[in-house]
């Protein structure tokens, strides 16, 4: 039972939304509440099944000491392309897809205030809540590029019909930005796709991946590449991995590359040490193919700029305040709660993973455009005196911790790396991601109260709100302080997580981060003070400030509790992700032990070396050509003792040379 | 000898050519019965439209495109045997009526999607209110007559038949863009057409005609052939200034069909002038043939269907040369395509050996193995430049157009180009791996059938809102989520579909494009796949603004005051049409594997015998 159960729930929480969207639209428009009632419903039956996973010891609890996939779903779908549909939860995705149903349901709640075209909002809302469960839960490449743009069009719309009066222009900017990130992210796939080859893997890589087997011989019937026995149940590990040898030998039987969309065998093939065939040329992502760089340095490169469109990181983050300013209240908790979210997630799941090598390499970079977004949002919200942009801008520099704590994770200076430290970054930077969900998905809905009332966002023209609405107050002074990351808020474990652990890899960065936080208190402070204290409110309208509602106090205040208690007890989010994260920081160390290394180290002998003979060269010896065989072997069987007796002969032949000369 | 000849002859074509020519043979038949019906009083009232219906239909179970007839076997030895049905994938390439066209997989893969969009197009016109029924006869009378040209163009083997093909095509399409008598702009468009048709054939004709007289025929093997024995003689300047221009001009005409730049300045005057209807043909149908058409020309010139050591068959007439149901033919020509099957998986061992054979060896197989490398190349280099062109400036004119026909004239240019993308890789990837190219021209076919039902759907709203408001504005769109709720949504989709947005089918196709691209990069290597695929995909990007736009206007505007108004909402059937289109575009995401199949089937021959 349990098992059944377990199979479907995944597909069950992409799938109840469409659902949903389906009945809704079969209502009749005019009945407003019933529209709404239902997308709530629907809304509410996604997080059940999610809070189910999150409660400990039940049939389908969340197993917490798992690193690797929970709940699988894998079935063969486009056999032509390899391509599966592939679900399943781990310590990385389960936070997010809770944070995901948690937001929609309070964004749903929030979206009684829309009253223009109901019945396509909610269905509309509720597809794009289906692709948002679907980006954080697929494991095939494809499914999820295909949920990622799923989500476009909807967003499009609810930006562009329900939004304020610049709606089209922020709109269409949203579309065009995303779409640019992912046309980038769809050559990156197809290159990794077209140069990945199951053959590498071995039959424990395979079975830990997950692969589908399906690609059998006769010998192998259909149950066994289901991998269930005759009588409906399921192999136990022992057996997996025998078909799975038998997978392998056959793969490795046939001369084409069987190539793969399994995003967690990508990511096996990008951690495999170099792989030669035999004329010597590189295999799988380490092919060299654009001016001296590799395939997987193009990809990092490539699918970070889809990502990082998405987080949004400086400089591609122009999207996001006009898309925040115009979007409808709901529709920016949603944006800055989850969708936001996504590139994080991508780059957590996809880009390191996947193109270590370029991580490691462009572990500067990364970082460097973590401090600046942190650097470039906090200065630009202190300069903005519309509310909500002011949010918005605070969301560019939130998640610059995101990718500077992300970053921080390759970011190891010679081989002084510190597995400690990067697996503090990676989860301050998950954790950052989950505060940031809330407390910006509550700034906006603090904001949006205010502006349902007074019409206005101008942040000079408020004041004095807290004796006009106490309640009101008190829950966004919570919500605006856990954006702050004062102690004891869900803002501040992420953010000192994040300064914290790079401080290692370079003080500078960690100065600055420290000092974001700084500036981040100016702006927030300065924000609350012009908008809630003071003695009068001095912009239109005033007759129209009333107390928050109850609809709204639903809202706020599980937000306001969440973010408490997430302060407080960072180990309910942490205890899902440390089993995975310390994985994943494991293999990686691992990775860069053994692979990584070495192949700086033979680098870095291959250009001493290159300078030595240069040096020697210039000296004009006759017999260069027999030092060069001294000198050019195979750049990692230089070790330090040839290399030194590399030095003394050249040394001792400068010797004897120079009095020639 | 000569009665010998002659019996031959008629074996030939009355066992083999014919039973493989039933398409073409049934259209012409429904030609001759919509004429004659014409002529009798008691037979004049029956629609037309229901006999070309009914022609078509039977066409499509005489080509039987899951099973169809395998001739191949019609002439073995002295006894005649009947055609017997094989899986598509099973069905041998056999050259018709002496040389002159070839029946395959591929050929019937495109007959099918021809004859399938046919039934769609007639119910498409049937219910719009262009034609008048007394008009009927002759408007099917052409539409079938140029789907006969088509289908001609996408079996063609020999150079003359590619003439013929593209004119029998081309003639009628200038008539049915004259349709509208009593309209100004569409006697202008006509014209246009005509002129630039005939400027174009012209051209291409004086290039079809500067090749085979380089290359001693004009049966596309046998000049495939002889061009490799020039190439592999190291040919002077001239000789391959001869031959760079004849395939220049030979691409004229083929551009012109495609609506490639810079050729391609008749489709948006003609699409403004014509009706949507005509639109949704020229658009589909015509591009369909002309793409398959380019594909015969380039994988006819990339492989080598005969070893270069058989001076027979340049010494006898074409008219004579058998299909190569010759043993020793195909013999050789399994010897050939293994060989080069083979360089292609094992290069590491052939390089092994080639570095142990010396620097000699490396000279003598690069030169034995690739005498069509450069030719290759060329036809890559050219078909991909033109294509990236064609793809950039119909996004970019697209961007300025308030007419949406115009605005889709731009659109289906652009499109042009995409398809266009997926020929250099098949080209790249026939030397290194003919299973490989055959997959490439699979998504190209992929890519087609998907956009019959784009195209189809997006005309097809087209016509309906002029059928009701009378307007081709884009600005009359305005608030049609108030009008017409179908229109809008089925419109939007297809609009987002055509971007290539999943999860939309126009993903699938684009997706299958884009993978042949990939894959033929990461298998040969050639720079300009990459930067296709690059400029490809940038291009979707680009294209994303214009049709949203339409989507905008659509949906977020509201209605104006001078908005043409719908005078009367659609029809139940108008209703029924657009959703048939627009549910396979929406949900082909679900499953689309039986497509890969069948065209994997359909092609598993074009380049493997």
């Amino acid at each position: 039972m349990s098992s059944v159960v377990a199979t479907y729930i995944l597909s069950a929480l992409i799938f109840l939304p469409a659902l949903g969207a389906l009945i809704v639209s079969l209502l009749p428009k005019d009945n407003k509440d019933l529209i709404r009632f239902t997308t709530l419903i629907v809304t509410i039956l996604v997080l059940l099944p999610t809070l189910l996973i999150a409660i400990p010891n039940g049939p389908i609890s969340f197993d917490i000491a798992e690193p690797g996939m929970q709940h699988v779903v894998n079935n063969s779908w486009i056999p032509t392309f390899d391509i599966n549909y592939f679900l399943g939860l781990d310590g990385i995705s389960f936070p997010l897809v809770l944070l995901t149903a948690v937001i929609s349901v309070f964004a749903m709640g929030a979206s009684w205030s829309i009253d223009k075209y109901v019945k396509g909002y909610c269905i509309l809302f509720l597809i794009l809540l289906a692709g948002m469960m679907g980006v954080f839960m697929s494991l095939d490449f494809f499914l999820f590029y295909i949920f990622w743009e799923v989500m476009l069009l909807p967003m499009y719309f609810l930006i562009g019909v329900w939004g304020g009066p610049r709606k089209e222009y922020a709109a269409l900017k949203f579309f065009l930005f995303t779409l640019f990130g992912s046309v980038l992210m769809l050559i990156a796939i197809l290159m990794l796709y077209f140069n990945s080859d199951l053959r590498q893997l071995s039959p424990e890589q395979l079975v830990t991946a997950n692969v589908k087997l399906y690609d059998l011989d006769a010998e192998i019937n259909n149950t066994v590449a289901n991998l269930v026995h005759e009588d409906g149940t399921s192999f136990d590990d022992e057996e997996y991995l025998a078909v799975a040898t038998l997978y392998h030998t056959q793969l490795n039987d046939s001369v084409h590359p069987t190539h793969t969309f399994n995003i967690l065998a990508l990511q096996q093939m990008g951690q495999l040490p170099t792989q030669y065939d035999e004329k010597g040329n590189e295999l799988l992502f380490d092919k060299e193919i654009l001016f001296g760089k590799t395939i997987q340095w193009w990809a990092f490169v490539l699918l970070f700029i889809g990502f990082a469109i998405k987080v949004p990181a400086v400089p591609f983050h122009t999207w996001l305040p006009d898309a925040h300013v115009e979007a409808p209240t709901p529709i920016s908790m949603i944006l800055a709660g989850v969708l936001l979210k996504m590139g994080g997630y991508g780059i957590i799941r996809i880009c390191y993973p996947i193109c270590p090598d370029a991580g490691y390499d462009l572990a500067w970079g990364v970082c460097l455009i973590g401090v600046v977004s942190m650097v470039y949002g906090a200065f630009a919200a202190l300069a903005q005196t519309d509310f909500k942009r002011m949010v918005a801008y605070s969301s560019v520099s939130h998640m610059g911790y995101v990718v500077l704590g992300l970053g921080v994770w390759s970011a190891t200076p010679g081989a002084l790396y510190d597995s400690t430290s990067w697996s503090m970054g990676v989860k301050g930077a998950m954790f950052q991601m989950i505060g940031h969900g809330i407390s910006s998905a509550g700034m906006f809905f603090m904001v949006g109260i205010i502006y349902d009332r007074v019409h206005h966002r101008n942040l000079n023209e408020f004041g004095g709100l807290m004796s006009k609405m106490p309640l009101y107050t008190t829950f966004a002074m919570i919500l605006f302080f856990a954006g702050l990351g004062l102690p004891g808020l869900c803002g501040f474990i992420g953010e000192a997580f994040v300064v914290l652990s790079i401080w290692k890899f370079s003080m500078v960065f960690a100065v600055i981060a420290a000092f974001v936080v700084i500036l981040t208190a100016g702006y927030i402070l300065w924000a609350i003070q012009r908008v809630y204290l003071g003695a009068e409110y001095k912009g239109p309208n005033e007759d129209e400030i009333v107390e928050i509602k109850p609809r709204e106090i639903s809202i706020a205040l599980p937000l306001c509790i969440m973010a408490i208690v997430l302060g407080v007890f960072p180990s309910l989010i942490f205890r899902y992700m440390d089993a995975t994260i310390d994985n994943q920081v494991q293999s990686l160390s691992t990775w860069t032990d053994e692979v990584k290394t070495p192949r700086l180290q033979a680098l870095d002998d291959e250009n001493k070396a290159k300078e030595l003979i240069e040096a020697f060269e210039k000296l004009g010896q006759e017999n260069v050509e027999a030092n060069k065989q001294v000198l050019f072997v195979q750049p990692n069987e230089i070790e330090q003792e040839a290399e030194e007796q590399a030095l003394v002969k050249i040394e001792d032949k400068l010797q004897v040379s120079l009095p020639s000369d | 000898m000569f009665y010998e000849l002659v019996s031959q002859l008629s074996d030939s074509t009355l066992y083999q050519s014919l039973p493989a020519f039933g398409v073409e043979l049934v259209l012409c038949a429904t030609i001759v019965i919509m004429l004659l019906c014409r002529i009798f009083s008691l037979t004049e009232k029956i629609d037309a439209s229901y006999i070309a219906f009914i022609g078509v239909i039977v066409a499509l179970i005489v080509l039987s495109p899951m099973k169809p007839w395998d001739v191949s076997e019609a002439l073995d030895g002295i006894e005649i045997a009947s055609p017997v049905r094989v899986p598509l994938g099973d069905l041998p390439s056999v050259e018709i009526f002496t040389g002159m066209l070839v029946y395959d997989g591929f050929a019937v893969m495109i007959k099918t999607i021809l004859l399938v969009f046919l039934i769609l197009f007639f119910a498409f016109v049937k219910i719009t209110k262009i034609t008048r029924t007394e008009e009927n006869t002759d408007f099917f009378t052409l539409v079938l007559g140029a789907t006969l040209g088509m289908c001609i163009m996408a079996s063609a083997n020999h150079m003359l038949t590619i003439f013929m093909g593209i004119e029998m095509a081309s003639v009628p399409s200038y008539v049915m863009v004259a349709f509208m008598r009593g309209k100004k702009k569409s006697s202008e468009a006509a014209l246009k057409y005509a002129i630039f048709g005939a400027g174009a054939a012209g051209v291409m004709l004086y290039g079809i005609s500067l090749l085979s007289g380089m290359l001693n025929s004009a049966h596309i093997p046998t000049m495939a052939a002889n061009l490799a024995d020039i190439m592999s003689n190291s040919p002077d300047s001239s000789q391959l200034f001869v031959l760079g221009l004849g395939a220049m001009m030979l691409m004229v005409g083929l551009a012109f069909k495609l609506s490639a730049v810079p050729f391609h300045f008749w489709c948006p005057d003609v699409f403004e002038g014509a009706t949507a209807e005509v639109n949704a043909f020229l658009s589909i149908a015509s591009k369909a043939a002309a793409l398959a058409l380019l594909v015969r020309v380039a994988i006819g010139f990339s492989v080598l269907p005969t070893p270069t050591e058989t001076p027979v068959a340049v010494a006898e007439s074409p008219a004579v040369i058998e299909a190569p149901a010759d043993e020793a033919e195909l013999d050789a020509n399994r010897f050939f395509l293994v060989s080069d099957e083979q360089t292609a998986d094992d290069i590491a061992d052939a390089n092994v050996e080639v570095e142990a054979h010396g620097e000699e060896a490396v000279a003598n197989s690069e030169e034995l193995a690739d005498p069509l490398s450069q030719v290759r190349y060329f036809m890559a280099m050219l078909i991909g430049f033109i294509a990236i062109i064609t793809c950039t400036f119909g996004n970019l004119a697209a961007y300025a157009q308030t007419n949406i026909k115009r605005l889709l004239a731009y659109s289906t240019i652009a499109h042009a180009g995409y398809m266009m993308m997926a020929v250099p890789a098949a080209i790249a990837l026939s030397a290194e791996s003919p299973e490989l190219a055959q997959a490439a021209v699979g998504g190209l076919a992929i890519y087609i059938a998907i956009y019959v039902f784009m195209n189809l759907g997006a005309f097809a709203v087209v016509a309906f809102v002029r059928d009701t408001s009378g307007s081709e504005e884009i600005s009359d769109y305005a608030g049609m989520i108030g009008r017409s709720k179908i229109i809008a949504v089925c419109f939007t989709l297809i609009l987002v579909s055509l971007v290539g947005l999943p999860p939309l089918a126009g993903f699938i196709g684009k997706f299958a494009i884009f993978a042949s691209l990939a894959q033929g990069y990461s298998v040969t290597g050639q720079l300009y796949l990459l930067v296709l695929l690059i400029v490809g995909g940038l291009n979707s990007a680009i294209s994303l603004y214009y049709y949203l736009r339409i989507v905008k206007v659509m949906t977020i505007d509201p209605e104006a005051d001078d908005t043409a108004p719908m005078q009367r909402p659609l029809g139940m059937l108008q209703n029924s049409y657009l959703l048939l289109m627009t549910v396979p575009v929406a949900l082909l995401i679900v499953d689309w594997e039986f497509l890969n199949v069948w065209v994997t089937g359909a092609l598993a021959h074009l380049l493997v015998p």
